[in-house]
């Protein structure tokens, strides 16, 4: 993959990490012009890309299986909520509460998922998902159930900028969230922990074999994206005030799977891309026809699986080499 | 010399199919000991015991006078009870010096840090760069490994092996598959290994087992059938009779 070569001379790497999250930014910037009434779902898509982001981590860059990534996400966005329903409504504080419950849930999915390899783990992901979907649903005192949880009402940004009408704040606190959240994956990635991963993705008898252990590797890999997908949740709650269950859902967690696939696994930019492409066209489609967006789906799962295994960024960074390669 | 590294009637079935039978073997350091036998002798089985990728059915792993049988194999490399493998496992997108700066870290209990750039510490990229300049490898040191020679490939797993800083080596095989044009350089850095390491070397090239051994150990049928000097070895009616018995490897032996 493209990402790993460039490491030897990593001398190169921050101007481009400066690009990327420039590009990033200005991305950001080009929706809030181009869509200012839109900004909700702007927001929306930011903090499902933090969730595709937190799944990269595990499926494309330790190679886990795992249908249940919205457990994680949800347990952030319910603990934010259920906080700021109790009275913490500094929304920095929400997101971190949003993180650490992430964590936490990332922790104790780490725990049961890395029980088992391949499909049973596959399976026991769901379960897993479909156990928290359960949770949310019963303790409907504390959670809402599936009424979902109202009454999320968080205070001025740095205790400067309010939640408005528009989603204008909510926006931009996401576009900061997501560049930090970014920043610091970018980094990551490339530290001895994410090479170490990366290795443990290809060949874990090999990682063994110089001495390192897998499983304590794989649970920190778990804690961390369960963090992320948790400020993701967080985010959401923040965003729209309210927390359904479809925020814990097994829908969710393989729609993250999709958008992951249609970007490109192993690569934080795929999971952007992916997010941004597979919600913007439901977005557009879905709005017409919901059986058109469907097929759709379908039509560029297949397209990409048999065509670009790589992803959408897998194609352009192909054809940004090519066309670089040319005399 | 006591022994540095002492095998103790391992035992270990596959099914009805016994792979190991009551293997005893001790190495003390400096020993150049070869380890031979014809395909299915259970050659690999046994480094696989001994370093904890298997669990063996009965006997006893001793390394540096403590039983290590029940240690996890990632325990047992961290004591310096290191392997190579018979078929290469490397990471085909990461470089011959990647590999190497990731084993020199976790040798560093630096491994799995987040909060480190990983190759920027100068002196361990130094240490990478010598450890890949002995084994030949600086040219393509920052090529991903998927784009070397596989001779090359054989040598990134004892460069890998070697900074781990083993006590007691264990090679399975290390010019398996190398075209002959190469073998010198994969013997040469054999040649080279510091004299306090014991080494156990699986090969089936018996020209490199007697350059290379002090002493030859036979396996046939999981059982150590010799044990003796290389020439005693060749002489052996029981050898003889082990590659006998699979001819893939008896003109190799003749
Ligand atoms: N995990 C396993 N399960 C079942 N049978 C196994 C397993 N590993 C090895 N065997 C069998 O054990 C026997 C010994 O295998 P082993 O790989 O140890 O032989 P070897 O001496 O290393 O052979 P070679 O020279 O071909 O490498 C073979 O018959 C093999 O099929
Ligand atoms: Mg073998």
């Amino acid at each position: 993959m493209s990402e790993t070569r460039p490491l030897a001379a990593s001398g190169r790497r921050w101007p481009r990490d400066v690009i990327g999250l420039a590009a990033i930014a200005l991305a950001g910037g080009a929706g809030y012009v181009l869509f200012p009434d839109s900004l909700a779902f702007l927001t929306r898509i930011i903090s499902i890309a933090l969730l595709v982001l937190s799944l990269d981590l595990l499926i494309g860059y330790c190679g886990i299986a795992t249908l249940g990534q919205s457990a994680l996400y949800g347990a952030g966005a319910y603990a934010a909520g259920i906080a700021a329903v109790n009275g913490l409504t500094d929304p920095v504080a929400l997101i971190a509460v949003g993180a650490l419950a992430g964590g936490v849930a990332g922790l104790l999915m780490g725990a049961v998922l890395l029980r088992a390899h391949g499909l049973p783990q596959l399976v026991l992901s769901i379960a897993f998902v479909q156990l928290f979907h359960e949770m949310a649903n019963k303790a409907a005192s504390i959670t809402g159930g599936s009424d979902g949880l109202y009454g999320i009402a968080p205070g001025p940004l740095f205790g400067l900028f309010a939640f408005d009408l528009y989603g204008k704040t909510a926006f931009f606190a996401g576009l900061g969230l997501l560049l930090l959240v970014f920043a610091a994956l970018s980094f990551v990635v490339r530290s001895p922990f994410g090479m170490t991963c990366r290795g443990i993705k290809e060949d874990p008898l090999r990682i063994r074999a110089m001495g390192i252990g897998v499983r304590p590797t794989l649970i920190k890999m778990f804690a961390l994206s369960g963090a992320v997908a948790g400020m993701g949740g967080a985010l959401g709650a923040i965003a729209t005030q309210v927390v359904g269950l479809d925020s814990v859902s097994f829908e969710l967690s393989a729609n993250a799977l999709v958008m992951l696939v249609l970007g490109g696994f192993g690569s934080l930019y795929g999971a952007l891309i992916g997010t941004v492409i597979f919600l913007g066209v439901e977005h557009e489609v879905s709005a017409i026809n919901p059986f058109h967006w469907m097929t759709l789906v379908g039509v560029m799962l297949i397209a990409v699986v048999l065509f670009a295994p790589r992803g959408l960024y897998g194609v352009m960074t192909d054809a940004v080499a090519r066309w670089r390669g040319r005399p | 010399m006591s022994a540095l590294f002492r095998i103790e009637h391992l035992s270990k079935q596959f099914g009805g199919l016994k792979v190991t039978r009551d293997v005893s073997l001790d190495l003390v350091p400096g020993d150049r000991v070869a380890l031979i036998g014809p395909n299915g002798a259970g050659k690999t089985t046994l480094v696989n015991l001994v370093t904890g990728q298997l669990r063996p059915d009965s006997g006893q792993v001793f390394f540096g006078g403590e039983d290590v049988t029940r240690l996890s194999d990632v325990a047992r490399v961290r004591k310096g009870l290191v392997r190579t493998f018979q078929v290469t496992r490397l990471f085909s997108e990461m470089t011959p010096d990647e590999h190497v700066t990731l084993t020199i870290l976790q040798r560093k209990g630096r491994a799995t840090r987040i909060l480190e750039r990983f190759g920027h510490d100068p002196a361990i990229e130094f240490e990478a760069a010598d450890i890949l300049s002995t084994l030949g490898l600086t040219e393509v040191a920052h090529r991903p490994v998927a784009e070397i020679a596989y001779g090359q490939q054989r040598l990134l797993e004892i460069a890998i092996a070697l900074a781990l800083r083993p006590r007691v080596l264990l090679l399975d095989e290390p010019a398996a598959g190398v075209p002959s044009s190469e073998t010198p350089r994969i013997e040469a850095a054999l040649a080279r290994l510091s004299s306090d390491l014991a080494v156990l070397l699986i090969e089936h090239d018996m020209d490199l087992v007697f350059r290379f051994a002090r002493k030859v150990v036979v396996l046939n049928g999981g059982e150590i059938v010799f044990t003796g000097a290389p020439d005693a070895a060749a002489a052996d009616p029981r050898v003889r009779e082990a590659y006998l018995g699979s001819y893939a490897h008896a003109s190799r032996v003749a």
